[in-house]
């Protein structure tokens, strides 16, 4: 047992950490630290741009296809460091959702044509995958695909397609077979969101962001050699996907962030003519939290370097997920909590412009990021699957 | 022992969830949250002729109601529809301390609120007060027969809408004092007031007030020079049983939100609520409801008791509901999915309403601490 990384990790770290130190624009992490919705199109681009001149763009690709071929003890570094520096999200879709896929499952031409355009960013995508009936229960999911010569007819509604407004194609989920077990008629198509047909309507969130999208399909027609693999075969696709979607589920680097965050904040406001820090109910509920995220980063980095040696994470991962959302959200709550009756205003940025911000600068996003971040606890496989999926493993039988 | 509501009451009760009912459901409302002003004109009028503003205002003040349970029936019914007109902040805030203290001349406003014609707004806390009621620093210095104001007043809500602005000043003594806070009735249009008004995150607006050389007559003060904080404990005491009951109005919507969505949306070809993981939270969000009106009940009982069983009382309510609001809000959100993060959904707005209640004069853990203050006293 060591608790240390090795050298070789280490070192990797310091380099990740000058690399951070030279090549993150400051007025990006900037942006990211003041939280909450105001990364631009072009300030994601930008920053993937950044990361894949160095090389780290795609950082679980393989080497042949232009991939950093990092393991998970480095992708974990990588992602504490970034959180830490503030760095923006690399946005999963192409990069860690699809092209796992496509690497696995699609053919050569696909390969050749798509992967590049996913690093270079070429192509931005989005995923179809739910539907207004089919969230926690995917595979009941209804958008049809009717093979018609050499084309597929799309019609239906996909929801929650996070960033939907930025994307030039879909990764859908469409049923081809209804005369069979659910899981049996689906299929993987990739679909151009220039087609005619589409439509994309924003949804507005709790918080005023736009960040989701409805996706509606009428008579999209599809060339049939935008599927992926085989036909029906799409929910073994969709399941190899998730698996990947579920790398940093645990968040520990966003909840190291927001821990710090929450600190700094404490340390400015006053109770009572002190520092708030000094508060000893808010100072426990500060150390509970930080005690829980110290045990939940080694619990991460046990699974983490299990995964490093090959072993795939099973029901661990839902148990990271789990416990990651939850201290999430409970440093959201504090932040909060933290700011008193500057929570209230809404955010100008949001708003209108440019305005000044009401109250010190950090107290306007962290009653948004509350709310939003409720959503941590309900995507991906939602908080109720994930316990069912470890209770279903531990003590078998049905849900 | 009796906690049916008088007979009065319950047709207060019955009309003004009614009236919300059929005038006040979420398009009207989301329509509200979009506008310029952040409340209705229209719906304020009405409120204000079906008598829910007097029904806040005891007989000799010109109302038919004013006790905590008349606080606490409105509030709970205004919470329920996610009612975002600022009841709270020109009735009782603003009109309920002029009421307390006023000059015969000052209560010609409380009049006009009863009316519906005229808009109130205390600006009370400060940008580093917090929830420290004591903590005042915006200066009031006397100069001959006017009185001078100055300093900065933070999230005062309805400010923009209102004609005057209640302002607490230090006349003497140091920031953090109980002794030598003066109120005064401002015009809002007086020389030397600047507004910078926004919209909140859950409805209404409020602004940020800076008060610079502002002059009015020492006639403006309202009450006795330097004796103001005994009267802004009274009246927030009245405002922590409405923002109690408004807070318990709310939870009742979400919890009923979500007990009909667990009967409706399907997953895996049945009803979700017929899953046991989720009954038994259903279970726990009902057994905190009750938890709550219990709080809420008390709270308005106890209000003409002495002022220490009043204030303990209305810690433990607003600790409670505090931590309740929080389980119910967050809870109803998880058990309804992605649609309960979606802005135009009921139980979206109902979630922020109940969770910003934590914000206005004192969270959980600030009224837990008065409450160990006053246990210890």
């Amino acid at each position: 047992m060591d608790l240390s990384y090795s050298p070789e990790e280490i070192a990797f770290r310091d380099e990740v950490r000058a690399f951070l130190e030279t090549s993150l624009p400051k007025d990006l992490s900037d942006k990211v630290r003041q939280g909450h919705d105001s990364l631009s199109k072009q300030d994601i681009e930008r920053w993937h741009a950044i990361l894949n001149d160095r090389g780290w763009l795609a950082q679980n690709w393989p080497k042949e296809f232009g991939g950093a071929a990092w393991n998970a003890v480095q992708r974990h570094i990588f992602e504490e460091e970034a959180a830490r520096a503030n760095a923006p999200r690399i946005v999963p879709f192409g990069l860690s959702m699809l092209a796992p896929v496509l690497m696995k499952f699609g053919s050569k031409e696909q390969q050749d044509y798509y992967l590049p355009r996913i690093l270079d960013g070429s192509d931005w995508w989005c995923q179809g995958y739910s539907e207004p009936g089919a969230g926690s229960d995917l595979a009941s999911l209804k958008t049809r695909a009717v093979r018609d010569g050499d084309h597929y007819i799309v019609n239906g509604q996909k929801t929650w397609t996070t960033l939907g407004q930025h994307a030039d194609k879909i990764f859908c989920l469409v049923r081809t077979d209804v005369d069979v077990k659910q899981q049996e008629g689906i299929s993987f198509l990739l679909i151009d969101m220039d087609t005619p047909g589409i439509e994309v309507r924003p949804i507005i969130l709790l918080d005023g962001t736009h960040e989701v999208n409805e996706v509606w399909f009428t008579d999209v027609k599809v060339p049939v050699e935008n599927l992926v693999g085989e036909e029906n075969k799409g929910w073994t696709y969709a399941k190899y996907l998730l698996t990947h979607e579920r790398t940093n589920i645990a968040g520990v680097g966003f909840s190291e962030a927001g821990l710090e965050q929450v600190k700094r904040i404490a340390r400015a406001e006053r109770a009572n003519g002190r520092p708030l820090i000094e508060n000893p109910h808010f100072a426990a509920r500060v150390a509970q939290v930080e005690i829980d995220l110290m045990a939940l980063s080694t619990s991460n980095l046990r699974i983490v370097s299990k995964a490093a040696s090959g072993e795939a994470p099973g029901v661990e991962a839902s148990m990271l997920k789990v416990k990651g959302t939850i201290i999430r959200q409970e440093i959201n709550d504090l932040a909060r909590r933290a700011v008193g009756s500057y929570a209230m205003p809404f955010p100008s940025e949001t708003v209108e412009g440019d305005n000044d911000p009401i109250g010190p600068d950090y107290a306007g996003s962290t009653a948004p990021q509350y709310f939003n971040n409720r959503k941590l606890s309900i995507f991906g496989g939602s908080n109720e699957i994930q316990r069912g999926i470890i209770a279903k493993t531990m003590l078998g039988g049905g849900r | 022992m009796n906690f049916d509501l008088t007979e009065e009451r319950q047709m207060l009760q019955d009309t003004l969830r009614r009236f919300l009912r059929d005038r006040y459901d979420t398009e009207t409302r989301n329509a509200i949250l979009e506008s310029d002003t952040g409340l209705s004109a229209e719906i304020w009028s009405q409120l204000a002729e079906l008598g829910v503003i007097a029904a806040l205002f005891t007989e000799e003040q010109g109302g038919f109601g004013g006790a905590g349970f008349d606080i606490s029936v409105v509030f709970e019914e205004l919470g329920r529809a996610g009612v975002v007109e600022p009841i709270l902040d020109t009735a009782i805030l603003g009109g309920r301390l002029i009421a307390a203290v006023g000059s015969e001349d000052q209560q010609a406003l409380v009049e006009d609120v009863i009316a519906g014609g005229a808009h109130l707004a205390l600006a009370h806390g400060e940008p580093v007060s917090r929830y420290d009621l004591s903590h005042v620093e915006t200066s009031l210095r006397a100069d001959g027969d006017e009185i001078v104001l100055d300093g900065r007043k933070a999230v005062v809500v309805n400010a923009e809408a209102a004609g005057h602005l209640i302002v607490s000043a230090r006349e003497s003594g140091a920031a953090g004092d109980e002794a030598g806070i003066s109120l005064v009735l401002v015009p809002t249009d007086t020389a030397g007031i600047t507004m910078n008004g926004y919209p909140m995150l859950a409805g209404g607006r409020a602004a940020e007030v800076t008060l610079d050389g502002v002059r009015v007559p020492a006639s403006a003060r309202l009450g006795a020079a330097g004796e103001g904080y005994a009267a802004l404990c009274d009246v927030l005491a009245l405002a922590h049983v409405a923002l109690s009951a408004e807070a318990l109005g709310a939870m009742e919507t979400a919890t009923g939100l979500t007990r009909e969505y667990l009967a409706t949306r399907k997953q895996f070809g049945r009803p979700i609520g017929t899953f046991q993981a989720l009954q038994h939270r259903m279970a726990d969000m009902l057994i905190e409801l009750e938890q709550a009106r219990s709080s809420v009940i008390r709270a308005a009982g106890y209000m003409d008791d002495s002022t220490r069983i009043r204030d303990m009382n209305i810690a433990a309510a607003r600790n409670l509901i505090g931590r309740v609001g929080r389980l119910v809000a967050e809870e109803a959100i998880q058990m309804h999915g992605g649609i309960a993060m979606t802005q135009e959904y009921e139980l979206a707005h109902i979630a922020k309403r109940i969770v910003m209640t934590d914000h206005r004069f004192g969270d959980a853990d600030h009224h837990l601490e008065r409450f160990i203050a006053l246990s210890a006293a």
